[in-house]
């Protein structure tokens, strides 16, 4: 659907130029990854991974289909580990602590690292219990307080205003953008501090995408986001740092208006503009 | 008649390859071939037209067996209602078939019935949803491939060896445990009943459950929900009608089982809830009463109809049940 | 996001106990998913220990007698055989004719849906039920008496459904670009049913009537109905003689075993020759699926 979008690249288009002014210094690494490997059984699928992640900022992966992106992502949160065949080597540091540690709790980092899928993925439950469900597995069992969590996440999600009059509906009756939205909510009610997303849009038509980027924007001012795009379009719109994944490998990680103005290595340029993936 | 035609088909096949190998000495054309062909296949064309027909006969020889089931179960009830009042038959705690003054009260079957379903719920239902919890959530997929199969086998022995199993053995074992325990009661079988249906209950609740797509499973993980948080709150409750109706289906296996408690439960048909004691259930009374050679048209041949039709209505309603629970809620992912 | 409503020390407090609970749990049901087979386990060295010293040519080629020590189960064996030979023709004809019929001729409708929906209540019919038709349709009002074709057909009627679902999936499973070849070719229905679709379908097919088979060679509840004696009577020779089958055999064995204890043992013996025919069909129907399995 926004395959013309692509083609046609204006990066000066949406962005916010005052983002640019902001000191480096004065943010804080929360993911720090280095020389991370993995393996899916025999194929080597990422290699010698190093990368900081700020808070703060919205990070963005790119890369054509089956580069790793995802995968990194997945590792992000350990949720990579349901594939039993598995295997890393390196660390990624969230926080000060090595999460590949087997003694890290992976309950724990999903605690504060929240994730929003390709697919809305929404349980078959009410639009309450869909939000409530995470802060009642994490011990939050006062009514009063999950109605606050409640309002507060779909507010954070700027969805409020169109479910309020129809919490206890399943959430299977809402538009797919909708659906997406609300599992952003459910992943704010937990209160985390990074989001994780993994093409959150793919499956959503351009206004609603348009929504969903609005949102990435008004959220980075509280929590670090890392998002794995396919839509370069999408990447230089919302992102403030690019990295460009090709085989399992990082070409190249910069400020996003370097990656897409100024590349330094040719592959991220033919990507770019289109010539490959 | 009907294996006549079948033979003929099935020769004009083969006969139709032997013409094309002799006519390829005469060389003609594979087009003069079907030509010729045509002609001797118009008598087998119409034959052909028959096939749907015949298929349909065969297939309605499913349809006739139920109408044979209710037409017999049905006719024969009558009969026997005509010489039990029907109250009395559904009211009565007396079973008395074989006394000078015979008294035909079906609830002491039905007592033994439902006492012996209990039980084997109650060793089913928790084994068999927590095995099906285990496959499904839990087992890594090698652990899989090798348990699943063996608990299949559980549901391929006889049930007559379960019954000689819980007859020789399950039984003489609580007896050690629990003297008090009559050498034929309910428990022991109930109990073998149970494990009987426990591979039903997980496969079918296996099934339901692993249709539940695994983007919901990755959703809840990511909140940080440990692998039990997940199957209770988010698997369990959208896998629900499945799982409900393998309970069903298993307390309809339940009902209809005959050999267990036919051997091991006796054919004491006391009204009573002690489970220790022998009990009949409906099955095991018709085994008996069937295999004493009842004289057709007295009271007691007529009474197995009367029994045997409640056990009908009653398991029927049970598989109706379930493929209306499966049907009606069924989750569209 | 001004107020914070999760405690993160809290969270990770309670996150230790939960997952000791997860832990836990997850060995309560890998131990359930045990139970089962340690039972079977039981079960079966139980029966092997007690019935294989009775297993001899004697014991396996002598009649019945009422003297343990003499007992033998040729009856039974050939009456079992007798019935197979009996179901599996009626089953393959008329489960597999169904079959064709509700997936490549009958059209999607009422009638189809009929059929299927009669033909999965009947799988829910309690075998003993079945037994009861088979009494009063084929002994008494056909006035078969209780033969080996009784038996046959009663049982036959119960797998029935077994057969046709089995066979459904089969044919369901053959691909359509087969068939479209072979009409493409001016073949017509029925030969391209019989020369294409059957063909491809019938490793499945098979595995499906073997399983019915040993299902039915299993059941005991209809044959106790149809009033199948334990007498000691000739070996059956044809299918309107009466005679016994292993399951019978065993039922009578084990009833009569509180008056005279080594039939119990005599019971396992038995239990064990209809156990190792079970595995052996069994065995043949795993062989088939793998030796054919996705061959298209």
């Amino acid at each position: 659907m926004s395959t013309v979008m692509e083609k046609k690249i204006n990066l000066k288009l949406v962005r916010n130029p005052n983002e640019n002014n902001e000191p480096e210094a004065e943010k804080e690494v929360v993911y720090d990854t280095k020389g991370l490997n993995l393996w899916y059984g025999e194929t080597h699928a990422l290699k010698n991974i190093n990368m900081e992640i700020k808070e703060k900022e919205v990070t963005a992966i790119i890369g054509p289909s089956g580069c790793g992106k995802s995968t990194y992502l997945k590792t992000l949160n350990r949720m990579v580990e349901l594939v039993p065949i598995v295997k890393t080597s390196g660390q990624i540091t969230y926080k000060g602590k090595n999460i590949l540690d087997k003694s890290f709790r992976v309950e724990d980092l999903r605690t504060q690292v929240g994730m929003v899928f390709q697919k809305a993925n929404p349980f078959p439950k009410s639009i309450y219990e869909n939000i409530a469900y995470g802060p009642k597995i994490h011990g939050i069992k006062n009514k009063k307080i999950l109605d606050e969590i409640v309002e507060k996440s779909l507010r954070g999600a700027f969805i409020w205003d169109e479910l309020k009059d129809r919490l206890n509906d399943n959430a299977y009756g809402l538009s797919g953008g909708q659906q997406q939205r609300l599992c952003i909510a459910r992943c704010l009610a937990v209160e985390p501090n990074v989001i994780l997303m993994d093409e959150p849009t793919s499956a959503l038509d351009p206004k609603s995408t348009l929504r969903i980027e609005e949102l990435v924007q008004e959220l980075k001012k509280d929590y670090a986001i890392v998002i794995v795009t396919h839509n370069m379009q999408q990447a230089a719109r919302i992102s403030d740092k690019t990295a460009f994944f090709l085989n399992g490998e990082i070409i190249e990680y910069d400020n996003t208006d370097h990656i897409f103005n100024n590349p330094t290595d040719e592959r991220t340029g033919d990507y770019i503009s289109g010539r490959f993936g | 008649m009907i294996k006549a035609l079948i033979f003929l088909l099935f020769k004009e096949m083969e006969g139709g390859c032997r013409i094309m190998a002799t006519s390829n000495k005469n060389r003609m054309s594979v087009s003069e071939m079907i030509e010729q062909q045509k002609k001797k296949r118009k008598f087998f064309n119409q034959l052909e037209r028959l096939i749907p027909s015949l298929l349909l006969i065969i297939a309605s020889i499913s349809v006739l067996t139920t109408i044979g089931i209710v037409y017999t179960l049905f006719a024969e009830s009558v009969a026997f209602f005509r010489n039990v009042p029907i109250l009395d038959f559904f009211t009565g705690t007396i079973l008395k078939p074989l006394s000078q003054n015979p008294e035909f009260g079906v609830l002491p079957l039905l007592n033994g019935t439902i006492i012996s379903t209990v039980i084997a719920m109650l060793v089913a239902g928790p084994i068999g949803m927590m095995s099906a919890i285990y496959l499904s959530e839990y087992a890594p997929d090698n652990v899989r491939r090798v348990l699943k199969p063996l608990l299949e086998i559980l549901a391929g022995v006889p049930t007559i060896v379960y019954g000689f199993f819980a007859f020789t053995f399950v039984t003489p074992l609580l007896r050690m445990i629990f003297p008090s325990i009559e050498a034929t009661n309910i428990l022991s079988p109930g109990i073998i009943m149970g494990v009987m249906i426990i591979p039903m209950i997980a496969s079918l609740s296996e099934d339901a459950m692993s249709s539940v797509p695994n983007s919901i499973r990755e959703g809840a993980l990511a909140l940080g929900s440990t692998k039990l948080e997940t199957t209770f709150k988010v698997v369990i409750p959208a896998a629900l009608s499945g799982i409900i109706a393998s309970f069903v289906l298993g307390i309809s296996r339940a009902i209809g089982e005959t050999m267990i408690v036919a051997i091991a439960s006796g054919s004491s048909k006391n009204f009573t809830f002690d489970i220790t004691q022998s009990m009949q259930t409906m099955t095991a009374y018709i085994v008996e009463v069937a295999g004493g050679e009842a004289a057709a048209g007295t009271t007691i041949y007529y009474s197995l109809y009367a029994v045997a039709f409640t056990l009908f209505v009653f398991t029927l309603i049970m598989n109706l049940l379930a493929k209306y629970i499966s049907r009606k809620f069924r989750e569209e992912y | 996001m001004t107020t914070k409503y999760m405690d993160a020390q809290l969270v990770e407090k309670r996150m230790s106990s939960r997952v000791r609970k997860n832990t836990g749990w997850k060995g309560l049901f890998f131990a359930s998913t045990l139970f089962g087979l340690v039972v079977l386990a039981i079960l079966l060295v139980r029966i092997f220990t007690q019935g294989m010293e009775y297993i001899n040519i004697d014991f396996l080629m002598n009649h019945l007698s009422t003297d343990a020590s003499r007992a033998g189960i040729m009856g039974a064996i050939l009456g079992t055989a007798w019935l197979m030979v009996v179901v599996i023709p009626v089953t393959m004809i008329i489960g597999v004719g169904t079959a064709i019929y509700l997936e490549l001729y009958a059209k999607k409708g009422k009638l189809q849906s009929f059929i299927a929906t009669n033909i999965s209540n009947l799988a829910g019919v309690p075998s003993i039920v079945y037994g009861l038709l088979g009494l009063t349709l084929f002994v008494r009002a056909l006035e078969f008496g209780n033969v080996i074709l009784a038996g046959g057909l009663t049982l036959s009627l119960l797998v029935l459904p077994i057969v046709i679902v089995a066979a459904q999936e089969a044919l369901r499973a053959v691909p359509g670009q087969l068939s479209e070849a072979s009409y493409g070719m001016g073949a017509t229905k029925w030969q391209t049913v019989r020369r294409i679709i059957l063909p491809a379908a019938l490793p499945g097919i098979l595995t499906g009537a073997i399983l019915a088979l040993s299902r039915a060679i299993g059941e005991t509840a209809p044959l106790t109905v149809l009033g199948i004696p334990a007498l000691l009577i000739p070996f059956p020779s044809g299918i309107f003689d009466t005679f016994t089958a292993l399951p019978m055999q065993i039922y009578y064995w084990t009833i009569d075993s509180s008056l005279v204890a080594e039939y119990a043992n005599l019971a396992a013996a038995t239990i064990i020759v209809l156990l190792i025919l079970l595995f052996l069909l069994n065995s043949i129907a795993i062989l088939i699926r793998n030796k054919f399995q996705q061959r298209y």
